[in-house]
């Protein structure tokens, strides 16, 4: 057995289904924005790629062991750049999401889900019983619960709520109780109606949003006309498409954020259901593929943080797609690896740079 | 390495496929969701993507245009721009209508009260919310093309209509189609089309309205046209070419400024309308934009009557003007010899009743003779024939003369007049008809009623024989209906001899003779009300006489019949007599100082020509001469 991983150890599959992906996203920014004052946003789109490329690499040659045992340091840095960002961030979308790191404008929620993702997995592997107590669901609970609280006062509720599925996979794949599932449940439900009555709580845009998802006929303009906007160009674009560069909806700006957020909506009336499918196959295919990364992890820690990764690419595939369609209110909740966004798509390379991680030293003593 | 690692760590693979499977069923369930609107919704949101991306305007077919006979234009149209609101966003127009409504100064309960009537029309319909719109309108609109995506503008051609009413009740207006007319036109027009609405503009709607075109254009979200997708290009209508003459319309409007009334003008060889009025007229260019409702209102309710076209629609006592149809039948039916002598008192007892002759208290006609009988226009010997005759015969040869009768004219809403029988009485009031009832019809009062053009065509039959041609407004007018109501010679000498007398030897209408011109006609004076009435409410002007004068020229086989009513005008011979005389006159100096023209181009030497009277008048509509005069039927 070799002590050191070798370039030859990287998984080449997920890469070929990753570059794939990246492919789609690059061609569609480009259909999407090509006639607008935003052309050449694909150009930048790449620069992004190849520096989470270079970020990916980078962390996959940092034993992952040693950022576990770096945890509780990270964990703190993180925090304390959340406390940071709701002091001095800028505001944009009246939001406080973004810091400058030489200039150049950062979403530290994008690294805390970072953070999370290690942290979480050096909290589970740790519990070393097959039996996850109440005591050590609400450990887990706490750790994630404290980033998600200083997350949604930016105020940022879609990316809060991706943090919830790293620590329920972990919960679940750590041993959590199916009794415990079924109690959760069961409080959920019964929370339901209380948490309807909290609405009111909620910020404007964010009551918006939900009455935009539950009433999208009786919604106020902006945000109704968003979520119809789009399913207009998926559903106009039947089984084949427009044709690449070709959907009115696309090209004539009817699709809200159409090379960001809703950039499912612009490939799927360019290229119909079949490039749909297409798409979510290679999401799928990339799910498999960190599935398996996961069970041939070495430890439970790499088991951990490879399905912190899954967990978290996969909520955002769902949430995503099932907006575009109109089945899920608006979050902001970029499509990962294809949407437009410098701190998204440098945080899925290095959540990706922690799986080639772990399966490197798969075999690694 | 640290404590937590351990190489012999079992991992627990039963809960990692649980997930595997997860993602697996999530997928599956985007996809089904993505076949859904992909798949099977897809027809609909290709439906709704089409209409985000297409926007039709409309292209408004030009209305033709109204010539005289001689080509010139009467009505034409100008360019103008209306505002439109596109409908298919109503989040977004809701938005936008207090906006809209400050930059055109709409008030916003009439924009919201506009897009309510409107609502069952379909959305991608634009309707109008501003006819005729101003500079500012326009650059209001241009300027927003960003913010007020809703607005669009579009060229109209707005009818333009000679100015004072001249000629108006004939030439009708046009407006915007009724939801009972669009129902009843089978397809033919859509919501927000003009239609004529009365006059020549219904009646020759369909020549006239084109048929509008469609300019479909590519926007963008904003609203921005991106690029012209096709153009069905609009049909204009067709112009259609009148009977009338530009010459002797302006003489009769002229004449009648200010005064209650109709004048019709015909030529009876071919049944052509040379002139037709009536008075008080609208303005037909205030429909021509949107008639504001309260004026709508007073048209409708003026006690004026502006709306009525009295040339065909006022059905009123002929008065004295009906003896041409008692005399006809005196000789006609030979029941009474034509050598019949009347002596008038001034008035006469009939079944009891005395019935006064017009002249009563100021003198008498002594013995009256037929031809007398015309030319003083005698109650007592018309009263005396009447009786003789009986109402049935009376009534025989009224009909047959076309009282009672529709002249079928080529224009909406004309009326037919009345002309009583005993047979009508039964059925109408369910009574017997009392002989003391002829007596007044024979002197055209009582139930007896016609309208000025009817009274044109009677004059016109009586004095050509018995001939009727349609009368009509439209120059190419297909096969006019010819009707022969056969008179004899002899009966139409005498008649004729007794109309010439009317104005040339001293009769009812003697101040206006004409040289040169065998100008002849019957007036009559009409009582509104009854003598004893009037006497009670005593004269106002309401009631007072309505002045009736029918004059042509020659004496046999006309050219020209004018008819002429001024309500309330008084005697016949002085309030009507002279307008139909300056029409008559007109007509014949057009004719000399064409006969002139030929002459001067032959190389004679012009005699001292008449000057037209129409060239005296201003005319009010530039009378061009149009490459566009081509007939249309």
């Amino acid at each position: 057995m070799r002590n050191r991983p070798h370039v030859s150890d990287l998984d080449w599959w997920l890469m070929a289904i990753v570059s794939a992906i990246c492919a789609l996203g690059v061609l569609e920014i480009y259909s999407s924005t090509r006639n607008s004052a935003m052309a050449g946003m694909q150009w930048r789109q790449l620069l992004w790629l190849g520096l989470g490329l270079i970020l990916m690499l980078i962390l996959s040659r940092i034993d992952y062991h040693t950022l576990l045992d770096q945890a509780p340091v990270i964990y703190l840095v993180g925090i304390g750049a959340l406390v940071l960002v709701l002091g001095m961030g800028h505001s944009h979308f009246g939001a406080k999401r973004w810091v400058a790191i030489a200039g150049v404008p950062l979403q530290v929620s994008e690294f805390v889900k970072l953070i999370i993702i290690v942290v979480l997995a050096r909290f589970f592997a740790e519990v070393r019983t097959d039996r996850l107590s109440l005591v050590d669901l609400a450990k887990a609970a706490a750790l994630v619960g404290v980033p998600a609280v200083l997350i949604l006062m930016q105020p940022d509720l879609g990316t809060a709520m991706t943090l919830a599925p790293v620590a329920l996979v972990g919960a679940f794949l750590a041993g959590i109780h199916w009794k415990h599932i079924a109690a959760a449940l069961v409080l959920c439900a019964a929370l339901a109606p209380i948490g309807w009555h909290m609405r009111n709580h909620l910020k404007p845009y964010q009551q918006q949003r939900l009455e935009t998802f539950l009433r999208p006929e009786e919604s106020p303009q902006k945000a109704g006309y968003q979520v119809l906007q789009s399913e207009i160009a998926v559903g106009s674009g039947g089984f084949w498409g427009k044709g690449f560069g070709k959907g009115s909806q696309n090209q004539l700006g009817f699709v809200p954020v159409r090379y960001s957020d809703f950039i499912l909506a612009a490939l799927a009336e360019e290229l119909g259901f079949a490039g749909v499918f297409v798409t979510l196959a290679l999401y799928l295919a990339l799910l498999l593929r960190l599935s398996e990364n996961a069970q041939k992890a070495k430890d439970r820690a790499g088991m951990f943080l490879v399905m912190g990764v899954s967990s978290i690419l996969g909520f955002h595939v769902l949430v995503n797609a099932a907006m575009v369609i109109g089945y899920m209110p608006v979050t902001g909740i970029p499509l990962p690896l294809m949407s437009y966004g410098g701190s998204a798509t440098v945080f899925v390379f290095m959540a990706l740079g922690l799986v080639m991680n772990v399966r490197m030293r798969r075999f690694v003593n | 390495m640290t404590s937590f690692i351990g190489n012999d760590e079992r991992l627990p693979q039963g809960r990692l496929i649980i997930l595997t499977y997860t993602s697996v069923v999530m997928i599956l369930l985007l996809l089904v969701g993505f076949w859904k609107l992909q798949v099977v919704q897809s027809g609909h949101y290709a439906e709704l993507a089409e209409r985000n991306r297409i926007r039709s305007i409309p292209i408004i077919a030009p209305r033709g245009r109204m010539l005289d006979r001689e080509g010139r234009v009467i009505v034409d149209n100008c360019p103008s721009f209306s505002i439109l609101i596109l409908r298919d966003d109503q989040k977004l127009l809701e938005r936008s209508l207090p906006q809209v409504s400050e930059g055109l100064g709409i008030p916003i309960d009439e924009l919201t009260k506009t897009l309510e009537e409107s609502r069952a029309q379909p959305k991608f319909q634009p309707i109008v919310i501003k006819p005729e719109a101003t500079d500012a309108d326009i650059a209001f609109v241009e300027s927003h093309r960003a913010d007020l995506p809703v607005l669009e503008l579009l060229m109209v051609h707005r009818r333009r209509y000679p100015q004072d009413g001249f000629m108006a009740n004939a030439i009708g207006y046009v407006g915007e189609v009724t939801p009972e007319q669009l129902e009843r036109s089978e397809g033919r027009y859509r919501p927000g089309d003009i239609v004529g609405k009365s006059g020549l503009e219904r009646e020759y709607n369909e020549t006239l309205q084109g048929t509008d075109g469609m300019r479909r254009m590519i926007v963008n979200s904003l609203g921005r046209p991106v690029k012209t997708l096709d153009n069905l290009e609009a049909t204009p209508g067709k112009p259609i070419q009148l009977t009338v003459d530009y010459d002797l319309q302006a003489v009769a409007e002229g004449d009648m400024a200010g005064k209650r009334g109709a004048v019709v003008a015909i030529d009876p060889r071919t049944g052509d309308v040379l002139a037709i009025l009536s008075h008080p007229a609208f303005d037909p260019n205030d429909f021509a934009v949107r008639i504001p409702p309260e004026e709508w209102a007073h048209l409708n309710t003026d006690p004026a009557t502006p709306l009525l076209n009295r040339a065909i629609q006022a059905q009123l006592a002929p008065g004295s003007v009906f003896k041409i149809v008692t005399a006809t039948a005196m000789l006609e039916s030979k029941a009474i010899p034509e050598t019949m002598n009347v002596f008038c008192p001034g008035y006469a007892t009939f079944y009891g009743r005395m019935f006064k002759c017009w002249v009563y208290g100021k003198k008498s006609h002594g013995v009256v003779d037929f031809h007398k009988a015309i030319v003083q226009s005698c109650d007592i010997f018309f009263y005396t024939v009447g009786q003789r005759l009986g109402i049935d015969r009376l009534a025989y040869y009224a009909n047959g003369l076309g009282l009672g009768h529709k002249t079928g004219i080529d224009l909406p809403g004309e009326e037919s007049g009345l002309m009583p029988s005993e047979e009508w009485t039964q059925r109408v009031f369910h009574r017997r008809w009392y002989p003391g009832e002829t007596i007044s019809v024979a002197i055209g009062q009582g139930a007896v009623t016609a309208t000025p053009l009817q009274l044109a065509q009677m004059i016109a039959a009586v004095a050509s024989g018995g001939t009727f041609v349609q009368p009509h407004l439209l120059k190419n007018f297909p096969n006019p209906r010819v009707d022969h109501f056969p008179i004899s010679d002899a009966t139409v000498e005498k008649v004729t001899e007794g109309m010439y007398g009317v104005v040339n030897e001293g009769g009812t209408a003697a101040g206006v003779r004409l040289q040169n011109i065998e100008f002849c006609g019957k007036s009559g004076t009409a009582q509104v009300i009854g003598y004893n009435t009037r006497d009670r409410l005593g004269k106002q002007q309401q009631f007072k006489d309505n002045a009736w004068f029918v004059g042509y020229a020659p004496r046999r086989n006309p050219e020209i019949v004018v008819a002429v009513l001024v309500q309330g005008g008084g005697h016949g011979g002085e309030a009507a007599a002279p307008i139909a005389r300056d029409i008559v006159k007109a007509y014949y100096d057009k004719k000399v100082s064409r006969g002139q023209e030929q002459t001067t181009a032959l190389g004679a030497r012009p005699e001292a020509t008449p000057k037209p009277v129409a060239a005296a008048l201003t005319p009010r509509v530039p009378a061009q001469q149009t490459g566009e005069g081509t007939p249309q039927r």
